[in-house]
Protein backbone atom coordinates (compact mmCIF):
# COMPACT_ATOMS: atom_id res chain seq x y z
CA UNK A 1 0.00 0.00 0.00
CA UNK A 2 2.71 2.44 0.91
CA UNK A 3 4.48 1.50 -2.31
CA UNK A 4 1.32 2.31 -4.21
CA UNK A 5 0.99 5.68 -2.48
CA UNK A 6 4.65 6.41 -3.00
CA UNK A 7 4.31 5.69 -6.75
CA UNK A 8 1.14 7.68 -7.46
CA UNK A 9 0.78 10.15 -4.61
CA UNK A 10 4.32 11.09 -3.59
CA UNK A 11 4.19 14.35 -1.62
CA UNK A 12 7.70 15.53 -2.46
CA UNK A 13 7.28 14.85 -6.18
CA UNK A 14 3.90 16.54 -6.03
CA UNK A 15 5.33 19.73 -4.60
CA UNK A 16 8.28 19.81 -6.97
CA UNK A 17 6.21 19.43 -10.15
CA UNK A 18 3.03 21.28 -9.20
CA UNK A 19 4.17 24.51 -10.91
CA UNK A 20 4.90 22.61 -14.13
CA UNK A 21 1.52 20.91 -14.12
CA UNK A 22 -0.22 24.24 -13.42
CA UNK A 23 1.68 25.77 -16.32
CA UNK A 24 0.48 22.86 -18.44
CA UNK A 25 -3.10 23.53 -17.38
CA UNK A 26 -2.82 27.13 -18.52
CA UNK A 27 -1.52 26.03 -21.92
CA UNK A 28 -4.26 23.40 -22.25
CA UNK A 29 -6.91 26.00 -21.40
CA UNK A 30 -5.46 28.47 -23.88
CA UNK A 31 -5.46 25.96 -26.72
CA UNK A 32 -8.87 24.58 -25.82
CA UNK A 33 -10.50 28.01 -25.76
CA UNK A 34 -8.87 29.01 -29.04
CA UNK A 35 -9.85 25.72 -30.70
CA UNK A 36 -13.47 25.90 -29.54
CA UNK A 37 -13.98 29.51 -30.62
CA UNK A 38 -12.23 29.36 -33.97
CA UNK A 39 -13.37 25.83 -34.80
CA UNK A 40 -17.06 26.50 -34.20
CA UNK A 41 -17.02 29.89 -35.93
CA UNK A 42 -15.21 28.44 -38.95
CA UNK A 43 -17.64 25.53 -39.05
CA UNK A 44 -20.61 27.92 -38.94
CA UNK A 45 -19.06 30.08 -41.67
CA UNK A 46 -18.56 27.02 -43.89
CA UNK A 47 -22.16 25.91 -43.36
CA UNK A 48 -23.37 29.42 -44.28
CA UNK A 49 -21.23 29.42 -47.43
CA UNK A 50 -22.56 25.96 -48.27
CA UNK A 51 -26.16 27.15 -48.00
CA UNK A 52 -25.61 29.39 -51.04
CA UNK A 53 -25.36 26.12 -52.97
CA UNK A 54 -22.62 27.08 -55.38
CA UNK A 55 -21.75 23.69 -56.81
CA UNK A 56 -17.97 24.09 -57.17
CA UNK A 57 -17.50 25.70 -53.75
CA UNK A 58 -19.67 23.09 -52.06
CA UNK A 59 -17.71 20.26 -53.67
CA UNK A 60 -14.52 21.70 -52.16
CA UNK A 61 -16.17 22.05 -48.74
CA UNK A 62 -17.53 18.49 -48.79
CA UNK A 63 -14.18 16.95 -49.77
CA UNK A 64 -12.27 19.03 -47.22
CA UNK A 65 -14.71 18.23 -44.44
CA UNK A 66 -14.75 14.51 -45.21
CA UNK A 67 -10.94 14.31 -45.24
CA UNK A 68 -10.69 16.16 -41.94
CA UNK A 69 -13.30 13.94 -40.36
CA UNK A 70 -11.77 10.72 -41.69
CA UNK A 71 -8.15 11.30 -40.68
CA UNK A 72 -7.09 10.62 -37.11
CA UNK A 73 -6.15 14.04 -35.65
CA UNK A 74 -2.75 12.59 -34.65
CA UNK A 75 -1.89 11.83 -38.29
CA UNK A 76 -2.83 15.33 -39.31
CA UNK A 77 -0.83 16.80 -36.47
CA UNK A 78 2.36 14.91 -37.38
CA UNK A 79 1.87 15.60 -41.07
CA UNK A 80 1.60 19.34 -40.54
CA UNK A 81 4.26 19.60 -37.86
CA UNK A 82 6.94 17.53 -39.58
CA UNK A 83 5.81 18.16 -43.15
CA UNK A 84 5.54 21.93 -43.38
CA UNK A 85 9.20 22.68 -42.40
CA UNK A 86 10.25 20.62 -45.45
CA UNK A 87 8.62 23.18 -47.72
CA UNK A 88 10.14 26.02 -45.72
CA UNK A 89 7.17 26.84 -43.53
CA UNK A 90 8.02 26.65 -39.86
CA UNK A 91 5.03 26.97 -37.57
CA UNK A 92 5.41 26.83 -33.78
CA UNK A 93 4.06 23.63 -32.27
CA UNK A 94 1.43 25.54 -30.27
CA UNK A 95 0.06 27.04 -33.48
CA UNK A 96 0.12 23.66 -35.27
CA UNK A 97 -1.93 22.06 -32.50
CA UNK A 98 -4.39 24.94 -32.53
CA UNK A 99 -4.69 24.91 -36.32
CA UNK A 100 -5.17 21.17 -36.64
CA UNK A 101 -7.72 20.80 -33.86
CA UNK A 102 -9.61 23.90 -34.98
CA UNK A 103 -9.84 22.53 -38.52
CA UNK A 104 -11.05 19.14 -37.29
CA UNK A 105 -13.66 20.77 -35.05
CA UNK A 106 -14.68 23.08 -37.90
CA UNK A 107 -15.23 20.06 -40.15
CA UNK A 108 -17.53 18.35 -37.66
CA UNK A 109 -19.24 21.63 -36.75
CA UNK A 110 -19.90 22.39 -40.42
CA UNK A 111 -21.67 19.04 -40.85
CA UNK A 112 -23.71 19.57 -37.70
CA UNK A 113 -24.74 23.15 -38.61
CA UNK A 114 -25.49 22.09 -42.18
CA UNK A 115 -27.73 19.27 -40.96
CA UNK A 116 -29.48 21.84 -38.75
CA UNK A 117 -30.00 24.24 -41.65
CA UNK A 118 -31.38 21.43 -43.84
CA UNK A 119 -33.83 20.35 -41.16
CA UNK A 120 -35.58 23.73 -41.07
CA UNK A 121 -38.83 23.32 -43.04
CA UNK A 122 -39.10 24.93 -46.46
CA UNK A 123 -42.16 26.81 -45.22
CA UNK A 124 -39.92 28.91 -42.92
CA UNK A 125 -37.91 30.11 -45.92
CA UNK A 126 -41.05 30.76 -47.95
CA UNK A 127 -42.79 32.68 -45.18
CA UNK A 128 -39.78 34.93 -44.68
CA UNK A 129 -39.14 35.44 -48.38
CA UNK A 130 -42.82 36.26 -48.95
CA UNK A 131 -42.50 39.20 -46.55
CA UNK A 132 -39.62 40.59 -48.60
CA UNK A 133 -36.68 39.28 -46.58
CA UNK A 134 -33.74 38.42 -48.83
CA UNK A 135 -31.88 35.11 -48.81
CA UNK A 136 -29.22 36.24 -46.36
CA UNK A 137 -31.66 38.01 -44.03
CA UNK A 138 -33.84 34.89 -43.96
CA UNK A 139 -30.81 32.74 -43.19
CA UNK A 140 -29.60 35.04 -40.41
CA UNK A 141 -32.89 35.92 -38.72
CA UNK A 142 -35.11 32.90 -39.33
CA UNK A 143 -33.14 29.79 -40.26
CA UNK A 144 -29.87 30.01 -38.33
CA UNK A 145 -31.41 30.78 -34.92
CA UNK A 146 -33.41 27.56 -35.25
CA UNK A 147 -30.60 25.55 -36.84
CA UNK A 148 -28.08 26.54 -34.16
CA UNK A 149 -30.50 25.48 -31.46
CA UNK A 150 -30.76 22.06 -33.07
CA UNK A 151 -26.98 21.90 -33.38
CA UNK A 152 -26.14 22.57 -29.74
CA UNK A 153 -26.50 19.02 -28.30
CA UNK A 154 -24.46 17.16 -30.95
CA UNK A 155 -21.99 20.03 -31.19
CA UNK A 156 -21.39 20.01 -27.43
CA UNK A 157 -20.42 16.35 -27.45
CA UNK A 158 -18.16 16.74 -30.45
CA UNK A 159 -16.51 19.83 -29.00
CA UNK A 160 -15.67 18.05 -25.75
CA UNK A 161 -14.24 15.07 -27.64
CA UNK A 162 -12.02 17.25 -29.82
CA UNK A 163 -10.91 19.54 -27.02
CA UNK A 164 -9.56 16.54 -25.11
CA UNK A 165 -7.28 15.95 -28.09
CA UNK A 166 -5.16 18.85 -26.84
CA UNK A 167 -3.27 16.00 -25.11
CA UNK A 168 -1.93 15.04 -28.55
CA UNK A 169 0.17 18.20 -28.35
CA UNK A 170 2.61 16.25 -26.21
CA UNK A 171 4.00 14.40 -29.25
CA UNK A 172 5.03 17.64 -30.95
CA UNK A 173 6.28 19.20 -27.74
CA UNK A 174 3.50 21.61 -26.82
CA UNK A 175 3.86 22.24 -23.10
CA UNK A 176 0.33 21.27 -22.18
CA UNK A 177 -0.70 19.09 -19.24
CA UNK A 178 0.30 15.68 -20.55
CA UNK A 179 3.62 16.99 -21.89
CA UNK A 180 4.52 18.49 -18.52
CA UNK A 181 3.42 15.32 -16.75
CA UNK A 182 5.40 12.89 -18.89
CA UNK A 183 8.50 15.08 -18.70
CA UNK A 184 8.19 15.24 -14.91
CA UNK A 185 7.61 11.51 -14.76
CA UNK A 186 10.82 10.72 -16.63
CA UNK A 187 12.87 13.19 -14.55
CA UNK A 188 11.52 11.93 -11.24
CA UNK A 189 11.15 8.27 -12.12
CA UNK A 190 7.84 8.42 -10.33
CA UNK A 191 4.24 8.20 -11.64
CA UNK A 192 2.90 10.94 -9.37
CA UNK A 193 3.12 13.63 -12.09
CA UNK A 194 0.99 11.47 -14.38
CA UNK A 195 -1.60 11.14 -11.66
CA UNK A 196 -1.42 14.91 -11.20
CA UNK A 197 -2.00 15.29 -14.96
CA UNK A 198 -5.03 13.01 -14.81
CA UNK A 199 -6.44 15.03 -11.93
CA UNK A 200 -5.74 18.25 -13.82
CA UNK A 201 -7.76 16.92 -16.79
CA UNK A 202 -10.61 16.00 -14.46
CA UNK A 203 -10.56 19.47 -12.90
CA UNK A 204 -10.76 21.04 -16.35
CA UNK A 205 -13.15 18.70 -18.13
CA UNK A 206 -15.68 17.53 -15.54
CA UNK A 207 -17.17 21.05 -15.39
CA UNK A 208 -17.15 21.16 -19.20
CA UNK A 209 -19.01 17.85 -19.40
CA UNK A 210 -21.50 19.13 -16.82
CA UNK A 211 -21.92 22.36 -18.78
CA UNK A 212 -22.49 20.27 -21.90
CA UNK A 213 -25.25 18.31 -20.21
CA UNK A 214 -26.87 21.54 -19.04
CA UNK A 215 -26.67 23.03 -22.54
CA UNK A 216 -28.25 19.91 -24.01
CA UNK A 217 -31.30 20.15 -21.80
CA UNK A 218 -31.44 23.93 -22.02
CA UNK A 219 -31.42 23.93 -25.82
CA UNK A 220 -33.46 20.79 -26.37
CA UNK A 221 -35.97 21.86 -28.99
CA UNK A 222 -39.28 22.92 -27.53
CA UNK A 223 -41.77 21.39 -29.93
CA UNK A 224 -44.49 23.71 -31.07
CA UNK B 1 -66.43 46.55 -59.64
CA UNK B 2 -65.36 49.45 -61.81
CA UNK B 3 -63.37 48.15 -64.74
CA UNK B 4 -61.89 51.47 -65.87
CA UNK B 5 -59.20 51.25 -63.16
CA UNK B 6 -56.32 48.84 -63.76
CA UNK B 7 -56.72 45.61 -61.81
CA UNK B 8 -54.56 45.04 -58.73
CA UNK B 9 -53.58 41.64 -60.06
CA UNK B 10 -53.49 40.93 -63.76
CA UNK B 11 -52.38 37.51 -64.98
CA UNK B 12 -52.06 36.81 -68.70
CA UNK B 13 -51.20 33.50 -70.36
CA UNK B 14 -49.53 32.13 -67.23
CA UNK B 15 -47.87 28.76 -67.71
CA UNK B 16 -45.86 26.70 -65.28
CA UNK B 17 -44.05 23.48 -65.99
CA UNK B 18 -42.35 21.17 -63.52
CA UNK B 19 -40.14 19.15 -65.84
CA UNK B 20 -42.50 17.63 -68.39
CA UNK B 21 -45.61 18.18 -66.33
CA UNK B 22 -47.51 21.34 -67.23
CA UNK B 23 -49.22 22.42 -64.03
CA UNK B 24 -50.63 25.72 -65.33
CA UNK B 25 -51.74 25.81 -68.97
CA UNK B 26 -52.39 29.42 -69.81
CA UNK B 27 -54.19 31.20 -66.99
CA UNK B 28 -55.86 34.58 -67.57
CA UNK B 29 -57.18 36.18 -64.43
CA UNK B 30 -57.54 39.65 -63.08
CA UNK B 31 -58.54 40.79 -59.62
CA UNK B 32 -59.91 44.29 -59.15
CA UNK B 33 -59.23 46.48 -56.14
CA UNK B 34 -61.23 45.37 -53.08
CA UNK B 35 -62.38 42.25 -54.83
CA UNK B 36 -62.37 38.86 -53.10
CA UNK B 37 -61.79 36.10 -55.62
CA UNK B 38 -62.16 32.49 -54.58
CA UNK B 39 -60.33 29.68 -56.35
CA UNK B 40 -61.67 26.15 -56.03
CA UNK B 41 -60.78 22.93 -57.76
CA UNK B 42 -59.60 19.38 -57.16
CA UNK B 43 -56.19 18.77 -55.65
CA UNK B 44 -53.52 18.89 -58.30
CA UNK B 45 -55.53 21.36 -60.38
CA UNK B 46 -52.80 24.00 -59.98
CA UNK B 47 -54.54 26.35 -57.52
CA UNK B 48 -51.63 26.60 -55.11
CA UNK B 49 -49.11 26.90 -57.92
CA UNK B 50 -51.15 29.75 -59.38
CA UNK B 51 -51.03 31.56 -56.05
CA UNK B 52 -47.33 30.89 -55.56
CA UNK B 53 -46.53 32.26 -59.01
CA UNK B 54 -48.14 35.56 -58.03
CA UNK B 55 -45.19 36.45 -55.74
CA UNK B 56 -42.69 34.26 -57.58
CA UNK B 57 -42.26 31.68 -54.85
CA UNK B 58 -42.65 29.58 -57.99
CA UNK B 59 -41.02 30.97 -61.09
CA UNK B 60 -43.58 31.08 -63.95
CA UNK B 61 -42.50 29.34 -67.16
CA UNK B 62 -44.36 31.77 -69.41
CA UNK B 63 -46.91 34.58 -69.35
CA UNK B 64 -47.14 37.89 -67.54
CA UNK B 65 -48.19 38.93 -64.07
CA UNK B 66 -48.81 42.54 -63.12
CA UNK B 67 -49.37 43.84 -59.62
CA UNK B 68 -51.02 47.27 -59.68
CA UNK B 69 -49.70 47.76 -63.19
CA UNK B 70 -46.10 46.72 -62.45
CA UNK B 71 -44.73 43.74 -64.33
CA UNK B 72 -43.34 41.47 -61.61
CA UNK B 73 -41.58 39.29 -64.17
CA UNK B 74 -39.50 42.18 -65.53
CA UNK B 75 -35.75 41.89 -65.16
CA UNK B 76 -35.67 45.23 -63.38
CA UNK B 77 -38.14 44.07 -60.73
CA UNK B 78 -36.76 44.00 -57.20
CA UNK B 79 -38.24 40.69 -56.07
CA UNK B 80 -38.07 41.53 -52.36
CA UNK B 81 -39.71 44.93 -52.81
CA UNK B 82 -42.40 43.32 -54.96
CA UNK B 83 -43.08 40.58 -52.42
CA UNK B 84 -43.80 42.88 -49.53
CA UNK B 85 -46.67 44.36 -51.52
CA UNK B 86 -48.19 40.90 -51.70
CA UNK B 87 -49.25 39.36 -48.42
CA UNK B 88 -49.18 35.58 -48.32
CA UNK B 89 -50.85 33.25 -45.85
CA UNK B 90 -49.94 29.56 -45.91
CA UNK B 91 -51.87 26.43 -45.09
CA UNK B 92 -49.34 25.47 -42.41
CA UNK B 93 -49.03 29.02 -40.94
CA UNK B 94 -45.20 28.91 -41.08
CA UNK B 95 -44.73 31.13 -38.06
CA UNK B 96 -41.16 31.44 -36.81
CA UNK B 97 -41.17 29.20 -33.72
CA UNK B 98 -38.22 30.94 -32.05
CA UNK B 99 -39.86 34.38 -32.07
CA UNK B 100 -42.85 35.74 -30.17
CA UNK B 101 -46.07 36.53 -32.02
CA UNK B 102 -45.15 40.21 -32.02
CA UNK B 103 -41.62 39.56 -33.31
CA UNK B 104 -43.07 37.34 -36.04
CA UNK B 105 -45.04 40.36 -37.18
CA UNK B 106 -42.28 42.95 -36.76
CA UNK B 107 -39.35 41.02 -38.26
CA UNK B 108 -39.92 42.22 -41.82
CA UNK B 109 -40.87 45.71 -40.62
CA UNK B 110 -37.51 45.99 -38.89
CA UNK B 111 -35.26 44.09 -41.29
CA UNK B 112 -36.86 44.94 -44.64
CA UNK B 113 -38.40 48.37 -44.09
CA UNK B 114 -35.81 49.39 -41.50
CA UNK B 115 -38.40 50.71 -39.06
CA UNK B 116 -37.06 51.60 -35.63
CA UNK B 117 -38.04 49.13 -32.94
CA UNK B 118 -40.69 51.29 -31.27
CA UNK B 119 -42.44 52.06 -34.54
CA UNK B 120 -42.25 48.45 -35.71
CA UNK B 121 -43.81 47.34 -32.45
CA UNK B 122 -46.57 49.93 -32.71
CA UNK B 123 -47.44 48.73 -36.22
CA UNK B 124 -47.10 45.12 -35.12
CA UNK B 125 -49.44 45.57 -32.19
CA UNK B 126 -51.97 47.32 -34.43
CA UNK B 127 -51.81 44.36 -36.85
CA UNK B 128 -52.23 41.86 -34.00
CA UNK B 129 -55.15 43.94 -32.76
CA UNK B 130 -56.84 43.65 -36.15
CA UNK B 131 -56.77 39.87 -35.88
CA UNK B 132 -57.95 39.99 -32.26
CA UNK B 133 -54.65 38.95 -30.71
CA UNK B 134 -53.29 42.14 -29.19
CA UNK B 135 -53.12 40.38 -25.84
CA UNK B 136 -50.96 37.51 -27.13
CA UNK B 137 -48.04 39.48 -28.54
CA UNK B 138 -45.56 37.96 -26.12
CA UNK B 139 -46.67 34.37 -26.70
CA UNK B 140 -44.55 32.00 -28.76
CA UNK B 141 -46.24 30.16 -31.65
CA UNK B 142 -46.02 26.88 -29.70
CA UNK B 143 -48.21 28.44 -27.01
CA UNK B 144 -50.97 29.43 -29.44
CA UNK B 145 -53.79 27.38 -30.94
CA UNK B 146 -53.78 26.69 -34.68
CA UNK B 147 -56.42 29.34 -35.25
CA UNK B 148 -54.42 31.90 -33.29
CA UNK B 149 -51.25 30.98 -35.17
CA UNK B 150 -52.96 31.50 -38.49
CA UNK B 151 -54.26 34.86 -37.32
CA UNK B 152 -50.73 35.88 -36.32
CA UNK B 153 -49.62 34.81 -39.81
CA UNK B 154 -52.32 37.05 -41.28
CA UNK B 155 -51.14 39.92 -39.07
CA UNK B 156 -47.57 39.32 -40.24
CA UNK B 157 -48.63 39.80 -43.85
CA UNK B 158 -51.02 42.64 -43.02
CA UNK B 159 -48.40 44.69 -41.19
CA UNK B 160 -46.59 45.36 -44.46
CA UNK B 161 -49.76 46.97 -45.88
CA UNK B 162 -49.89 44.78 -48.96
CA UNK B 163 -51.89 45.68 -52.06
CA UNK B 164 -53.29 42.17 -52.22
CA UNK B 165 -53.42 39.18 -49.90
CA UNK B 166 -53.02 35.63 -51.14
CA UNK B 167 -54.48 32.85 -48.99
CA UNK B 168 -53.36 29.30 -49.71
CA UNK B 169 -55.92 27.01 -48.04
CA UNK B 170 -55.71 29.06 -44.82
CA UNK B 171 -58.10 26.85 -42.84
CA UNK B 172 -57.27 23.37 -44.16
CA UNK B 173 -54.85 22.56 -41.35
CA UNK B 174 -57.22 23.71 -38.61
CA UNK B 175 -59.53 21.78 -36.35
CA UNK B 176 -63.14 22.53 -37.34
CA UNK B 177 -63.88 24.59 -34.24
CA UNK B 178 -60.95 26.94 -34.98
CA UNK B 179 -61.87 27.66 -38.60
CA UNK B 180 -64.48 30.28 -37.69
CA UNK B 181 -62.04 32.67 -36.02
CA UNK B 182 -59.79 32.76 -39.09
CA UNK B 183 -62.71 33.24 -41.48
CA UNK B 184 -64.01 36.05 -39.25
CA UNK B 185 -60.69 37.85 -39.64
CA UNK B 186 -60.80 37.36 -43.41
CA UNK B 187 -64.35 38.67 -43.54
CA UNK B 188 -63.20 41.67 -41.56
CA UNK B 189 -60.37 42.29 -44.03
CA UNK B 190 -62.85 42.14 -46.88
CA UNK B 191 -65.02 44.74 -45.16
CA UNK B 192 -61.94 46.90 -44.72
CA UNK B 193 -61.43 46.90 -48.48
CA UNK B 194 -58.55 44.43 -48.80
CA UNK B 195 -58.07 42.81 -52.20
CA UNK B 196 -57.89 39.04 -51.76
CA UNK B 197 -57.22 35.93 -53.79
CA UNK B 198 -58.20 32.87 -51.79
CA UNK B 199 -57.64 29.19 -52.48
CA UNK B 200 -60.04 27.38 -50.16
CA UNK B 201 -62.93 24.99 -49.98
CA UNK B 202 -64.89 26.89 -47.36
CA UNK B 203 -68.07 27.03 -49.44
CA UNK B 204 -70.20 28.89 -46.95
CA UNK B 205 -67.56 31.56 -46.60
CA UNK B 206 -67.29 31.80 -50.38
CA UNK B 207 -71.03 32.12 -50.67
CA UNK B 208 -71.32 35.17 -48.45
CA UNK B 209 -67.93 36.84 -48.82
CA UNK B 210 -66.61 36.14 -52.33
CA UNK B 211 -67.29 38.41 -55.28
CA UNK B 212 -66.31 35.76 -57.77
CA UNK B 213 -65.54 32.06 -57.72
CA UNK B 214 -63.09 30.48 -60.13
CA UNK B 215 -63.12 26.76 -60.80
CA UNK B 216 -59.80 25.28 -61.92
CA UNK B 217 -59.05 21.83 -63.20
CA UNK B 218 -55.93 20.39 -64.82
CA UNK B 219 -54.09 23.70 -64.79
CA UNK B 220 -56.78 25.73 -66.51
CA UNK B 221 -59.74 27.88 -65.49
CA UNK B 222 -62.86 25.91 -66.37
CA UNK B 223 -65.36 28.59 -65.51
CA UNK B 224 -65.94 31.53 -63.23
CA UNK B 225 -68.88 33.49 -61.92
CA UNK B 226 -70.58 34.89 -58.85
CA UNK B 227 -70.74 32.36 -55.99
CA UNK B 228 -74.51 31.94 -56.07
CA UNK B 229 -74.50 30.86 -59.69
CA UNK B 230 -71.28 28.82 -59.43
CA UNK B 231 -72.59 26.78 -56.51
CA UNK B 232 -76.18 26.33 -57.63
CA UNK B 233 -76.08 26.37 -61.41
CA UNK B 234 -72.60 26.02 -62.90
CA UNK B 235 -72.49 25.74 -66.67
CA UNK B 236 -69.78 23.12 -66.91
CA UNK B 237 -70.27 19.46 -66.05
CA UNK B 238 -66.85 19.28 -64.35
CA UNK B 239 -67.73 22.17 -62.04
CA UNK B 240 -71.04 20.58 -61.20
CA UNK B 241 -69.37 17.26 -60.40
CA UNK B 242 -66.76 18.93 -58.19
CA UNK B 243 -69.29 21.01 -56.27
CA UNK B 244 -71.53 18.00 -55.81
CA UNK B 245 -68.52 16.18 -54.36
CA UNK B 246 -67.72 19.09 -52.01
CA UNK B 247 -71.24 19.49 -50.67
CA UNK B 248 -71.95 15.79 -50.37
Amino acid sequence: MSRFLDTFFNGTVFERYLPAILKGMVVTIEIAVLVVITGILLGLALAVVRSFRVLAINAVIVVLVDVLRALPPMVLLLLVYFGLPNVGIVVPSFAVLWLVLALVLAAFAEEIFWAGILSIPKGQWEAARSTGLGFLATLVHVVLPQAIRLAVPPLTNRTIAITKNTALGTVIGVGEILNQATAAQSFSGNATPLMMGAIAYLILFVPVVALGRWLETRFAWRRA
Amino acid sequence: MSSDKPPILDIRGLRKKFGDAEVLRGIDLSVQAQELVFVIGPSGSGKSTLLRCCNRLEEPSDGSIRIDGADIMARSTDVNAMRRQIGMVFQSFNLYPHLTALRNVTLALAKVLGKPRAEAERIGMAALDRVGLAARGRAYPGELSGGQQQRVAIARALALEPKIMLFDEPTSALDPELVGSVLAVMRDLKRGGMTMLVVSHEMRFARDAADRVIFMDHGAIVEEGPPQRMFSAPSQARTLAFIAELTR
